[in-house]
């Protein structure tokens, strides 16, 4: 229980709760739309970290995750009248379940075999999905207008996804920081550092990496369904775009992988400089500075792999030994 | 399904598929030398695109004589990316040399896209078209496919027959016995990302003289590039060249028994699968 009265633990759970009540308090339905991008890339990040920073595989396969939780929810909720709590828990079932199936196939493969089988498999899920019928082919699924009203009509069933993200949110710092701060989670981090020898060490590496995966997978199943529900509708090509993969990579990245608040900062950092610079009016020559967004994010990833491999987060308590104390 | 029809697709197949295979074989090329997987592939293959059709369409220079320019333009920007992005983080774990040529990919991709927008473009260039039998070749295509044979021979050649192609190979053996022989590892990884980074840009000139393209669409040859370097075993470049011609018949072939879109899900779930049981690639490694 000791572990709980780490402060690094309770300034990432106050900086989280902090973003999602802001909408909350001040009832502002844009600052809302604002803050359901931010958490749903903290909790994106937070649970990639399970498997990326605390095991050390990278996987761009978590968009699919995210994708196939989503597209079963839509379905439940179409075709089956399911209600929203009950699509969000099947979401995270089938998550589970593809990477209870991946995981025991796939994570065999070692380092950069690893990462290109998850691009081959979020590539097969896309086109699979695409050609797959009963979820809409390439149409994808498209909810009736008229679901709403079992929610109190469109505007609040927007609140009501709002707060269910805030929830899982939270719920996803609780529980990476449980699993880092288990012994679980440190046959994971051995794993990390030495696959070999966590092995000889009598970790059952299969096993702890399995559950890793499985653990990382279900909040974006979950938060697919929210994010669809949401959205109204869900297609193939924003289900399983290989480049949120790669996003919510740089966001870990950014903040720092392996650590808890990492992640956090990490998405929010992200996000906001993606917001600012998609909405400033600066030209260079006669072209926005909104069309080099992406050139702008680029050369700063490129920097920080270069410089700060360690992260925001990494970088901090390397380099001051008294925020280990603090920073988790 | 006459037999007319199944010569053509498989005629198709294994024209486009050589070119498919040259794009792959620079990236297998890296991979086998350096342990990188390079997400710039499909960037670079797009600039080789746009070198290709600017020179043609603003200067009125022949595409073949264009590839030349751009292949050598293509060999100086990989040298130029290898030590700016890469050099630093070829001993760091996968995920950072992964992030870096990511890096780059947006920043080609972002400037590209601010440049030249996602209108497609089309060289307009033609060379007729030849029939034998029951089967049409277009001029374009039998040209790109010579054109890669000759740059296929030349890496050949260059790999096994000359002094700087073995160093290359020894690195790739063994970075550090390489060093200890007196081989500059640095120059040798830098020219060999140069050399994977020149095929992409040839494969992306070659495409471009028979498809319209934007500055996105190398993503779809990447990937593509990823299922060929798996078939032909990853680090084996000539490998490649065969996995490319695999690919491109099972495109010719595939359509005339199942629609067209289940082909790329049979495509990616036969590259999860080799990677699975074979590893090291349809052909063997290196």
């Amino acid at each position: 229980m000791k572990q709980w009265l780490h402060p690094g633990f309770w300034i990432t759970f106050v900086i989280v709760l902090a973003l999602g009540l802001a909408p909350i308090v001040t009832q502002n339905a844009s600052i809302r739309e604002v803050m359901f991008t931010i958490l749903l890339a903290i909790s994106m990040a937070v649970s990639l970290n399970i498997i990326l920073g605390y095991t050390g595989y990278v996987s761009f396969g978590h968009v699919v995750f995210f994708g196939l939780g989503g597209y079963l929810g839509m379905y439940l909720i179409d075709s089956w009248k399911a209600s929203l709590p009950l699509a969000v828990l099947g979401g995270g079932a089938i998550a589970a379940l593809l990477a209870l199936a991946l995981g025991a196939s796939i994570l065999r493969l070692r380092g950069a075999y690893f990462a290109l089988a998850t691009i081959g498999i979020n590539e097969a899920a896309r086109t699979f999905v695409a050609n797959f019928e009963p979820f809409g082919g390439p149409t994808g699924i498209e909810l009736h207008f008229s679901v709403y009203r079992d929610y109190g009509g469109p505007a609040q069933a927007l609140w009501i996804a709002y707060y269910a993200v805030v929830g899982i949110t939270l719920f996803a710092i609780v529980f990476s920081y449980l699993i880092k701060t288990s012994k679980f989670g440190l046959g994971l981090m051995s794993i990390r550092e030495d696959e070999d020898a966590a092995e000889v060490m009598g970790i059952v590496t299969p096993r702890a990496k399995t559950l890793a995966f499985v653990f990382s997978a279900v909040l974006p199943g979950m938060l697919g369904v929210l994010f669809f529900f949401k959205n109204g509708n869900v297609e193939p090509g924003d289900a399983f775009r290989l480049h949120f993969s790669i996003e919510t990579l740089v966001m870990i990245m950014l903040g720092g992988q392996g650590t808890l608040l990492g992640p956090v900062l990490g998405a929010l950092g992200y996000q906001r400089l993606r917001g600012l610079l998609l909405t400033s009016d600066v030209k260079i020559g006669t072209l926005p500075l909104k069309d080099f967004q992406l050139v702008i994010s680029g050369i700063l990833l490129l920097i920080i792999v270069l410089f700060i491999p360690a992260g925001l987060v990494g970088w901090l308590r390397r380099r001051f030994a008294p925020l280990r104390r603090v920073l988790a | 399904m006459s037999p007319g029809t199944i010569a053509s697709s498989i005629a198709d197949g294994l024209l486009i598929g050589i070119v498919y295979g040259i794009a792959a074989m620079g990236l297998s090329l890296i991979w086998g030398v350096m342990s990188v997987i390079n997400l710039t592939h499909g960037a670079l293959i797009s600039l080789g695109m746009f070198g290709v059709y600017l020179l043609f369409t603003t200067f009125g220079l022949n595409p073949y004589l264009a590839l030349i320019v751009v292949a050598f333009f293509g060999l100086l920007l990989g040298v130029l990316i290898y030590l700016i992005a890469i050099a630093r983080v070829i001993d760091a774990p996968h995920l950072s040399s992964l992030l870096a040529t990511f890096s780059v990919n947006m920043i080609i991709i972002g400037l590209g896209t601010a440049i030249f927008t996602t209108t497609p473009r089309d060289t307009g260039f033609s060379l007729g078209s030849v029939q034998i039998g029951p089967v049409t070749l277009q001029g374009t295509r039998l040209v790109a496919m010579v054109v890669t044979l000759i740059v296929a021979g030349a890496l050949y050649a260059f790999l096994y027959r000359t002094r700087t192609g073995k160093y290359i190979r020894a690195v790739a053996n063994n970075r550090a016995a390489a060093e200890l022989m007196g081989i500059p590892s640095t120059a040798i990884l830098a020219l060999s990302f140069g050399i994977g980074t020149m095929l992409a840009a040839i494969a992306g000139g070659l495409i471009s003289t028979f498809f319209s393209f934007t500055i996105l669409s190398g993503g779809i040859y990447e990937l593509k590039s990823f299922i060929i370097v798996v078939l032909g075993g990853l680090g084996n470049p000539l490998g490649a060249l065969v996995g490319g011609l695999i690919l491109g018949v099972l495109e010719g072939v595939l359509p005339l028994t199942m629609p067209n879109t289940w082909v790329p899900v049979i495509e990616f779930l036969l590259f999860v699968f080799i990677l699975l049981v074979r590893p090291s690639g349809l052909l063997g490694g290196k």
